[in-house]
């Protein structure tokens, strides 16, 4: 669009409430806007690895219906940002868990889901190759509890994982 | 068959080969062969028309403590009769012939028994690691194994 | 053409599929080496779930390990439950209240339902048709509810104990059960109006990776794969255990009807005939299912006899063979899991031989595999 949207608009003093169907301009706090877009479009990468993985299945598919939270999956972390781990993480296969951390773009987030990526759950003790929490290998917003947590217990994690996001200051004055 | 007869039939063939028959508490019964000649008996059992074992239902490696053993459990579709073989090894350097030419079905179990407790089958195609990454230490499902402190820097 | 293509060479390539790719239904690696699409050689590289559940089998009692059977192949945790429950009480020689082998196998054929729902939903899904998977899923959801009746679980249940079930079956379970199979029943036809016999959908898969029935025996498939190559073999049917031979269910096969025997196709209809005949006996068994108790007297602190069995049960993936070695503790001394999806793997390398990349998804996804179970 060629036209600046500012002239059209029916200008600053007009409240958000009052505009009219031909208005372009709302006016409000930046970050709270760019807060706004990243949690409502939460993508996730679909990273089963376990049990965990069905119940994440689940959760996005008919019943659940993760998408009205903005939550699509995505087969590849380059176009993800939230990545769930769902299920136990190995040690053969903890260097890939890292492998697709990096790859995600910034800003990203982490949900541990299940038993097994918060502690090792049932493996914890007797097992020699699971790790010991997901958070040995990188860093976790949101632990959701449950061998396997139910898609309920998913679905609030999102919505804490959104709360946090609601709270960051993207333009904070540099210390 | 009966497991009886199965025995008397591998011992009629091969001697002193077959070491003897292990009924009571055992199912099925497993004849214990001596761990040089599991080729040859393993395509005696699936090649004779009387026995044609042809599908290895099972095969796992077991640590007895004072010796190893690696055992198989056949079933033949076409007789519906089952079996077990077992062969016993020493701790020291455990190795057999491998039977993955008789069944193909072996050499995944082969692998995952080279893994867990390190017994070597010779003539195997392909003998790796399949489980734990290349670079473990040790053979875990072994009664004397000690878990390891860390793995690449990430706490065991 | 002929000469230009030996004029152009070409370079085989190596791409790695897994451990984390949708369609490899969890970690699973291939190596695949490929000359241009066709594929030359296709390793499947697996252990990036091991768990050693072994291990920890001769770590923890009898009753213990229940728990870890879920974890085992997780679709079909009923299955893997009663499997252990029928390994431990053949060793011990438990006899089990008659009411409680039917409720394992009504739990039991119901969760062969909700497993061969995920993969029909799933492979579907491979193939590029996400719809029937959102089908598969309601339905799966009414089967975890009442799965969540019974035992207030709706993935990993540990609902079968050893000598029984940990509690009776809830009120108007049955009932339920029955509504649920009159909704059911007739959704089978309209997966098959979906896409069963869409056009797109048989070209992918019929005449793809033909297993057979030589082969099928040799590599050890079972299950539904071995069945997918015409061999009617199925240990309810042939080796019957439980109160199996009680009911009266056909055996599903492949017949090559779109293609060869033994092709993606003829696999991925004998899930969808099975779900059928679970229908059948599930209905049978709420027919004849006696009054009882549930639960056989089996001490604290169990010590089965010194010994050493096999048993096998049949699962949704094939037969899953429990070998297990009792020193007359309270722990197993040994404890093997023959699973049906790791031995199933041993074919993979022989049959993707020269197939396109996009064949391999359809394998995998004929195939049915589940990780846990591959890598314990
Ligand atoms: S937390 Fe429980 S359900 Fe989830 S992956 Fe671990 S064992 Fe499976």
């Amino acid at each position: 669009m060629s036209q600046d949207p500012a002239q059209s608009g029916p200008g600053p003093a007009a409240s958000p409430g009052s505009l009219g169907p031909e208005a372009h301009v709302m006016v409000g706090n930046a970050d709270k806007f760019i807060n706004w877009c990243r949690r409502s479009s939460l993508w996730y990468l679909l990273f089963a690895t376990a049990c965990c993985g069905i119940e994440l299945m689940q959760a996005g598919a008919s019943r659940y219906d993760l998408d009205r939270f903005g939550a699509v999956f995505r087969a590849t972390p380059r176009q993800s940002d939230l990545m769930i781990v769902a299920g136990t993480i190995t040690h053969k296969m903890a260097s890939r868990v890292i492998r697709l951390y990096e790859q995600m773009p910034e800003p990203k987030y982490v949900i541990s889901m299940g038993s097994c990526a918060n502690t090792g759950g049932p493996f914890y003790k007797d097992s020699y190759c699971v790790v010991k929490g997901v958070d040995l290998l990188i860093p976790v917003d949101v632990y959701v509890p449950g061998c396997p947590p139910r898609p309920e217990a998913l679905i609030d994690g999102i919505i804490k994982l959104q709360k946090i996001i609601d709270q960051k200051k993207n333009f904070a004055a540099k210390a | 068959m009966e497991p009886k007869e199965i025995f008397e039939k591998v011992t009629e063939k091969f001697g002193g080969k077959a070491v003897e028959l292990q009924g009571e508490g055992f199912r099925p019964a497993f004849v214990v062969v001596s761990p040089e000649s599991v080729r040859e008996i393993a395509l005696f059992l699936r090649d004779d028309p009387a026995m044609k074992f042809d599908s290895l239902m099972c095969l796992s490696g077991v640590d007895y403590k004072d010796r190893f053993a690696v055992t198989y459990h056949l079933h033949s579709l076409s007789v519906g009769h089952q079996i077990g073989v077992k062969a016993y090894l020493p701790r020291e350097a455990p190795s057999l012939p491998s039977v993955d030419m008789v069944w193909p079905a072996a050499n995944f179990q082969e692998r995952e028994a080279f893994d867990l407790y390190g017994i070597v089958f010779e003539g195997s195609w392909d003998l790796r690691r399949i489980l734990l990454p290349e670079d473990w230490e040790g053979h875990p499902l072994r009664k004397d194994y000690k878990y390891p402190e860390f793995y690449n820097g990430i706490k065991v | 053409m002929k000469a230009r293509a030996e004029a152009l060479p070409t370079q085989e390539m190596l791409i790695n599929m897994g451990p984390q790719h949708p369609s490899t239904h969890g970690v699973l690696r291939v190596i695949l080496r490929t000359d241009g699409e066709v594929v030359v050689n296709a390793r499947p590289d697996v252990g990036y779930l091991h768990r050693a559940l072994e291990k920890i089998g001769e770590r923890v009692t009898y009753a213990q390990y229940m728990p870890f059977t879920d974890r085992l192949d997780y679709l079909a945790a009923m299955n893997c439950n009663a499997a252990w429950a029928w390994t431990v009480e053949k060793l011990a020689g438990i006899e089990v209240p008659e009411r409680a082998e039917y409720i394992r196998v009504i739990v039991c054929e119901l969760n062969r339902i909700a497993s061969h729902l995920i993969a029909f939903g799933s492979f579907t899904a491979d193939m590029g048709a996400f719809t029937p998977f959102l089908y598969a899923i309601r339905e799966r959801e009414r089967i975890n509810d009442l799965f969540e009746d019974i035992c207030g679980n709706r993935l990993t249940y540990n609902y079968v104990r050893i000598g029984g079930v940990s509690a009776d079956l809830p009120d108007r379970f049955l009932e339920k059960t029955k509504e649920f199979l009159d909704y059911f029943a007739p959704k089978v036809p309209e997966y098959n109006n979906l896409i069963s016999y869409n056009k797109i959908f048989v070209h992918r898969l019929a005449n793809v990776a033909a297993v057979t029935p030589e082969d099928a025996v040799g590599y050890g498939l079972t299950g539904p794969n071995l069945r997918g190559s015409g061999v009617p073999f199925d240990l309810r049917k042939n080796e019957p255990y439980s109160v199996y031979p009680e009911f009266d269910f056909d055996v599903c096969v492949g017949t090559g009807e779109r293609g060869t025997l033994g092709d993606c196709f003829d696999r991925y209809m004998v899930r969808i005939n099975e779900m059928k005949e679970s229908v059948r006996i599930v209905r049978q068994a709420i027919e004849q299912i006696p009054e009882g108790p549930v639960m056989a007297k089996v001490p604290r602190m169990f010590k089965p006899p010194v010994g050493e069995v096999y048993f096998r049960a049949e699962n949704p993936r094939g037969e899953t063979g429990i070998y297990l070695i009792s020193d007359g503790t309270v722990n197993p001394y040994r404890l093997k899991i023959r699973a049906p999806s790791f031995v199933t793997m041993g074919i993979f390398e022989k049959i993707t031989k020269g197939l396109m990349i996009a064949d391999v998804v359809a394998v995998i996804g004929s195939f049915d595999i589940i990780l846990p179970e591959i890598d314990r």
